[in-house]
């Protein structure tokens, strides 16, 4: 069990530095709220999750809960529950490269071992770990939905499929070498067609 | 019950006729069928998530959780096939699998429903060869103690903490296998109910941390008697080994605390073993000195003889001694009781000024509540569940008074008693079909006579009180108050009683005090009277007294108390008295025959009868008294006072046993550290 | 073979535009306003006669499932577009979203105004970050051009229609889940009833569509049921995009008639099996919930909802995942039930405690570590999970296993003799 994956650490939520909206967050959360009914407004803490997450450097804090618990006039033990439940939401500090490998089945066949592999060696970062410089945290997590282009993996927000180990060692030195990467399929598919 | 609502069922080919608004776990029931539970519990919301109760439904291809099922006309239901055994058995092993096997060590040994329901519905032996799972224990407070591994995930408690106690502060955290139970961050919570998880929990997981490894429920005596430590007079259960108690829990009564009891009565029974006077003492120079009763009666009954004493009773003295209180003094001369220590106005001959007339039942019934002066979170926490229970069937409460934080959102009205006559309020009462107004003591306390006429002639404009109703409550704190009203323990005067008092001890016309077990003899306007303490806890009263003598708690003796809806009921002796303690009849029997007074009491059951007797209206246990009076007022409203004094400020330490308690006080403690989370809109 | 002309999705792949040029060149967007004159019932009736059933997995029709929301309620109806595409094997809504957004939208609104839902949400998974930005970017091309919005396509019909993300629950893809998670709780599936139809999201009456079931709606009003009728066979009727994963050389998603021969999808599409069709092992036909095929059925059977059933398994999501045999069939199987110990929602027992305890199990299987009992006692907790839990995903959990052991028990149990 990867219960070291960041989103699901359930029970201890960790503390952070203090945390409030930007004036940009702020503006974004009218918008969000404008998407629910007035009475409903707790159907925006998901939203208010991912914003908060952004605005911390991809992880969520106490600090986090407590203050999408005020602005929503939510309870903060429902706030937490939300928070814990996903595993997107990261309750614990996460690199500046989150590597999610895909290791469910479909990806399985088609060789994500060797990539969890090359991933491991390149990052110099085990598993449910964040490597010492605070670049990269490696988890291995279940099937991203893109079964047709495996192996994959996420960084961040991004999808990288279609990966091999070359391919796979090539992003990882772009992310060191602060060069960018392409998104998406890494032999040159458009989406999901006949490769051939 | 309307025939249109009944419908024709099975259970098990056994036909019967059932409301057909139950579920099928209540027609199963009806019809004689046990169905196991974990998960469901009659008074919380349905989550049917343990799936024990499963059952099959003839033509319906999987089996169903019966707790949240419909019925319909026709079905049969099918509750002892192989498939429903089946079932159940799967679901008992899946509960196992991961609980661990410490019932020899575990507090809910032997009242444990997966103990019980192991033994009827599970395996006979273990299938499962994995490592079990193990969950670190949370903190919930000193009185909540944690095994989490024993948790079955049933979420009784999290439902609890948002539908009954009000406070949404339990939940469940993570997902799958490794979901944990937990408050935010391991706090207790802000709730003066908190302690009914444990009753609720159908497993170990939490259990009290005062009862930890006390005893095993086989061992215990039961005594049933009454939450005397507010006036709702919650029925409690509590459990005795030899000479001591180890465990207060709840008894059922619908018609009041239903099931669940607040924490003071729970856990501060430490106290009653603690700081327990043991003995007579006199005060010589400014010392308490450690007396015997002979030498103490005899220097009272020399001061009685050439003194024209006072009494007061106190907020927790059961209406036995308040009778013989009364039956003592009137050798004196009449109006020598007070039990209004609190200046609480009432009007004379109107028993209704003074009472919850609406039943505390009819609470959640209203759809209207307006609340004067009134703190029921602290001084009734049983009544603010009710509340509660209409506020979350989408009523308005309004409040006049303080803007105090009642687990639900009021609306607040401001401090002037004026804005009652509000004009939208009145246009919501008017449209309202069962309104209610609860007058708590921080305003009955500074209202004139004239206030409360005008709340009655405010109630019958605007229909709280007709023929067959009456909702004007007014809602006392203490336990006693009421009853030793009842008996007409109170002065004539209806309005600021203990000013008159002082007045009279002023002026000379009382120069002696008894005070059965009231704190407020420590009051500075009793500085240099002649004071006598009749009590159980050495505290401020008893150490401004000059003769203390010891009496028993409410759990050592059997005793009445009349709640604060007029309902007398019984509290039982559970054990012997500690100490030298002696109970105030006998005390005032053996004075009487010192003094050469007439006694008519030889026995307790002298006094029940001869209070039975006196007692001026249709007196039945366990019903709410019927007063059979019309009292008419001219229809003229006029506030004249706006003043509010709530008289509990903490809710632990609301009187002189809780003050007594080292649970209380690491219970306030920990709420001065936790800062309630504001209350959150529907 | 599905002619040309009768592909729904002609961007599939995103060769061309998938915004607003490019969708209206392919005629999305084409005739809206004449179909939102029809009356909401008539569009419900022509959606039931082309016999289209839910693309989601259980394939319950989806004009049956309109029809049962209440009419004239005078309440704020909704429709929720299930894009929270978590089935292992599935990855055909993503392509649809990120590639032909805009005949999404359409048939949102299509739909929508024939159940009278003046309010519609897509509810999204998370990790679909992407096909998010590109979907709330022809969102609002559409908002721009008065496609939705007030009088939508100039019809008179208010429509709004909003994205919610989820964000990593595989849960969520269960109807009632999903609509808890969009009320922001825990997506943790309702006890049933009451059905969404009547007390769905909000409490209101809300219908549930998966995206291929909504993105379909407006071709099939277009060329008219009969069309739509006439491919594929009956109930089992229309195009269906597969997810081809797995083995195979060329893993592809591609659209074709429903009830093509697994086989010939495989071969033709998906370059064969890799070593050749002879090499082939099993497949899971529809997601990681059905049970797997061997190698003998999958040699004839049909990608319909009847002929997968009537082999033992579903048609599912149409994720087909092929197993060579250089692969261990149980390892397959024992990495979907970490999956779905993983994505267990915890809420009732069975699922919250059985998944555990199979996954386990089938760690101890793989590595022949189970003795026959065992492995009886692991298909009879399957039997325990299946059917006793509050949703279906304690039947998905259960299912592949069974599925494996139903196949392969000899295989299974000489592990143990090997091993000993």
């Amino acid at each position: 069990m990867s219960s070291g994956h960041p989103g699901l650490t359930n029970t201890f939520l960790e503390k952070g530095s203090p945390f409030k909206w930007s004036d940009e967050s702020l503006k974004e959360i009218e918008i969000i709220k404008s998407k629910y009914p007035t009475e409903r407004i707790q159907s925006a803490v998901m939203p208010l999750l991912y914003l908060a997450q952004k605005q911390n450097d991809n992880w969520l804090s106490v600090e986090c809960i407590d203050l999408i618990s005020q602005t929503l006039n939510m309870p903060k033990i429902r706030v937490a529950e939300v928070a814990s439940f996903y595993s997107m939401f990261n309750l614990k500090p996460v690199g500046k490269n989150l590597i999610q490998i895909c290791r469910t089945s479909p990806c399985w066949l088609r060789g994500s071992n060797k990539i969890t592999k090359t991933i491991r060696s390149e990052t110099d970062c085990d598993i449910n770990q964040t490597s010492d410089d605070g670049l990269f945290t490696v988890v291995e997590v279940e099937c991203l939905g893109a079964c047709s282009n495996g192996p994959m993996i996420q960084i961040n927000d991004e999808f990288f499929e279609d990966l091999n180990q070359t391919n796979t060692k090539q992003i990882i030195d772009n992310i060191k070498n602060n060069k960018p990467n392409k998104v998406g399929s890494q032999i040159g598919r458009s989406s999901s067609e006949n490769a051939k | 019950m309307n025939d249109e609502n009944l419908i024709t069922i099975k259970v098990n080919q056994k036909e019967v006729e059932v409301n057909k608004n139950l579920t099928v776990m209540q027609a199963c029931e009806i019809a004689g069928e046990e169905i196991p539970r974990f998960c469901y519990h009659d008074k919380l919301s349905i989550a049917g998530n343990c799936r024990m109760c499963l059952v099959e439904v003839e033509k319906v291809p999987k089996l169903m959780s019966s707790c949240d099922m419909p019925l319909m006309e026709g079905m049969s239901i099918i509750t002892n096939s192989e498939k429903v055994k089946s079932g159940r058995k799967g679901v008992m092993e899946f509960l196992l699998i991961n609980h661990p096997l410490d019932c020899p060590i575990c507090d809910q040994g032997g009242e444990c429903d997966l103990q019980d329901q192991a033994m009827y519905y599970g395996f006979d032996k273990s299938r499962f060869s994995e490592n079990k799972r193990a969950v670190e224990n949370k903190n919930m407070g000193p009185l909540v103690n944690t095994i989490m591994t024993r948790c079955i995930h049933c979420t009784r408690c999290v439902r609890f903490a948002s539908e009954v106690a009000g406070v949404p502060e339990i939940g469940m955290l993570g997902r799958g296998e490794n979901a944990e139970i937990t408050t935010y961050l391991e706090k207790s919570i802000t709730s003066e109910l908190s302690g009914n998880v444990i009753d609720l929990c159908p497993v170990g997981a939490l259990t009290s941390k005062p009862y930890k490894f006390k005893a095993r429920p086989w061992e215990l005596k039961r005594t049933d008697s009454i939450d005397i430590f507010d006036g709702v007079g919650s029925n409690i259960r509590i459990d005795s080994r030899a000479e001591e108690i180890l465990r207060i829990t709840p008894r059922v009564n619908e018609d009041i605390n239903e099931e669940w009891i607040t924490d003071k009565v729970r856990f501060n029974y430490d106290a009653y073993y603690n700081q327990r006077i043991d003995k007579p003492y006199i005060k010589k120079g400014s010392k308490l000195l450690a007396s015997n009763w002979d030498e103490s009666l005899d220097i009272l009954k020399n001061k009685l003889k050439k003194s024209s004493p006072f009494a007061l009773v106190g907020p927790q003295t059961d209406l036995e001694t308040g009778y013989a209180v009364s039956k003592f003094m009137s050798n004196f001369g009449s109006d020598r009781v007070e039990v209004r220590t609190d200046n609480q106005t009432i009007l004379n001959n109107n028993p209704f000024s003074y009472i919850f007339n609406s039943s505390i039942l009819n609470v959640e019934e209203s759809d209207l509540i307006i609340l004067i002066g009134v703190n029921p979170k602290i001084e009734a926490p049983i009544i603010n569940y009710k509340i509660l229970k209409s506020y979350n069937k989408g009523n308005d409460i309004y409040n006049i008074g303080d803007n105090i934080n009642l687990n639900y959102p009021t609306n607040y009205l401001g401090k002037d008693i004026n804005s009652l006559q509000d004009q939208k309020l009145i246009e919501k009462i008017k449209k309202s079909k069962y309104p209610i107004i609860i007058v708590g003591s921080a305003y009955s306390t500074h209202a004139t006579p004239e206030d409360l006429k005008s709340l009655f002639v405010f109630s019958k404009n605007y229909n709280l009180i007709t023929e067959s109703k009456n909702n004007l409550n007014f809602l006392t704190p203490y336990a006693s108050r009421v009853g030793q009203l009842l008996i007409g323990n109170t002065q004539s005067q209806e309005f600021e009683p203990m000013n008159f008092l002082e007045s009279k001890f002023k002026d000379g016309s009382y120069d002696l005090l008894l005070s059965f077990n009231s704190e407020e003899i420590s009051n500075p306007i009793f500085k240099d009277i002649f004071k006598v303490y009749f009590g159980h806890h050495g505290d401020l009263g008893a150490m401004s007294a000059d003769l203390v003598l010891p009496t028993p708690l409410y759990t050592e003796k059997n005793s009445t108390f009349i709640n604060t809806e007029g309902r007398p009921q019984e509290a039982f002796k559970c054990h012997n008295t500690i100490g030298q303690a002696k109970e105030e009849w006998t005390i005032l029997k053996k004075l009487s025959e010192l003094m050469d007074y007439r006694n008519d009491f030889n026995s307790f059951n002298d006094v029940r009868s001869g209070l039975l007797k006196d007692f001026k209206f249709n007196f039945e246990f366990n019903s709410i008294i019927d007063f059979n009076l019309v009292i008419n007022f001219d229809d003229t409203i006029k506030f004249k006072s706006s003043t509010f004094n709530y008289p509990i400020n903490n809710f632990y330490f609301s009187d002189v046993v809780s003050k007594n308690s080292k649970i209380m006080a690491k219970c306030v403690e920990e709420n001065t550290n936790i800062k309630q989370e504001k209350v959150v809109n529907r | 073979m599905l002619n040309k002309e009768d592909k729904i999705f002609t961007n599939l792949h995103g060769f061309e535009d998938p915004f607003l040029k490019g969708a209206l060149n392919r005629g999305v967007w084409s005739t809206t306003k004449e179909i939102l004159k029809k009356e909401p019932n008539e569009i419900i009736e022509l959606v039931k006669s082309s016999q289209l059933r839910g693309r989601g997995g259980a394939g319950f029709p989806t004009g049956l499932k309109w029809s049962f929301m209440p009419k004239d309620t005078g309440k704020q109806h909704y429709l929720v577009v299930n894009a929270d595409e978590s089935e292992p094997g599935t990855c055909k809504d993503r392509e649809m979203i990120r590639n032909d957004p805009h005949m999404l939208i359409e048939g949102c609104l299509i739909s929508s105004y024939a159940i009278q839902a003046s309010k519609c949400y897509i509810y999204i998974r998370g990790e679909y970050f992407f096909e998010y930005q590109q979907l709330e970017k022809a969102i609002k091309e559409a908002y721009e051009k008065n496609l939705i919005g007030k009088n939508a396509c100039g019809s008179s019909f208010d429509f709004d229609l909003y994205v919610h993300r989820g964000a990593g629950a595989y849960i969520c893809g269960e109807e009632t889940a999903l609509l808890e998670s969009l009320e922001g709780k825990k997506g943790q599936p309702r006890l049933k009833p009451p059905f969404p139809a009547g007390a769905g999201l909000y409490g209101m009456p809300t219908t549930i569509n998966n995206v291929e079931s909504i993105a379909v709606v407006p071709t099939i009003l277009r060329k008219g049921p009969d069309w739509f009728k006439a491919l594929g066979s009956e109930n089992n009727t229309g195009t269906k995009v597969y997810c081809i994963s797995g083995n195979v050389n060329n893993p592809c998603t591609i659209e074709e008639e429903m009830g093509i021969p697994l086989k010939e999808l495989i071969e033709k599409y998906a370059g064969g099996v890799q070593g050749g069709w002879e090499n082939l092992l099993a497949i899971i036909p529809g997601g990681s919930s059905t049970p797997l095929l061997p190698k003998n059925i999958c040699e004839t059977v049909k990608m319909n909802f009847d002929d997968l059933k009537a082999n033992g398994s579903g048609l599912g999501t149409a994720g087909i995942i092929v197993v060579s045999k250089d692969f261990d069939v149980a390892e397959v199987i024992e990495r979907f039930s970490h999956f779905y110990k993983h994505e267990s929602c915890g809420q009732c027992t069975p699922c919250r405690e059985g998944t555990g305890w199979m996954h386990r199990m089938m760690q101890k299987l793989i590595k022949g570590d189970i003795s026959p009992e065992q492995l009886e006692l692991l298909e009879n907790v399957t039997k325990q999970i299946e059917g006793h839990t509050i949703c279906a995903f304690g039947d998905a959990a259960a299912w592949p296993i069974q599925g494996l052991i139903k196949n392969f028990k000899t295989e299974l149990l000489s592990r143990y003799k090997e091993n000993r």
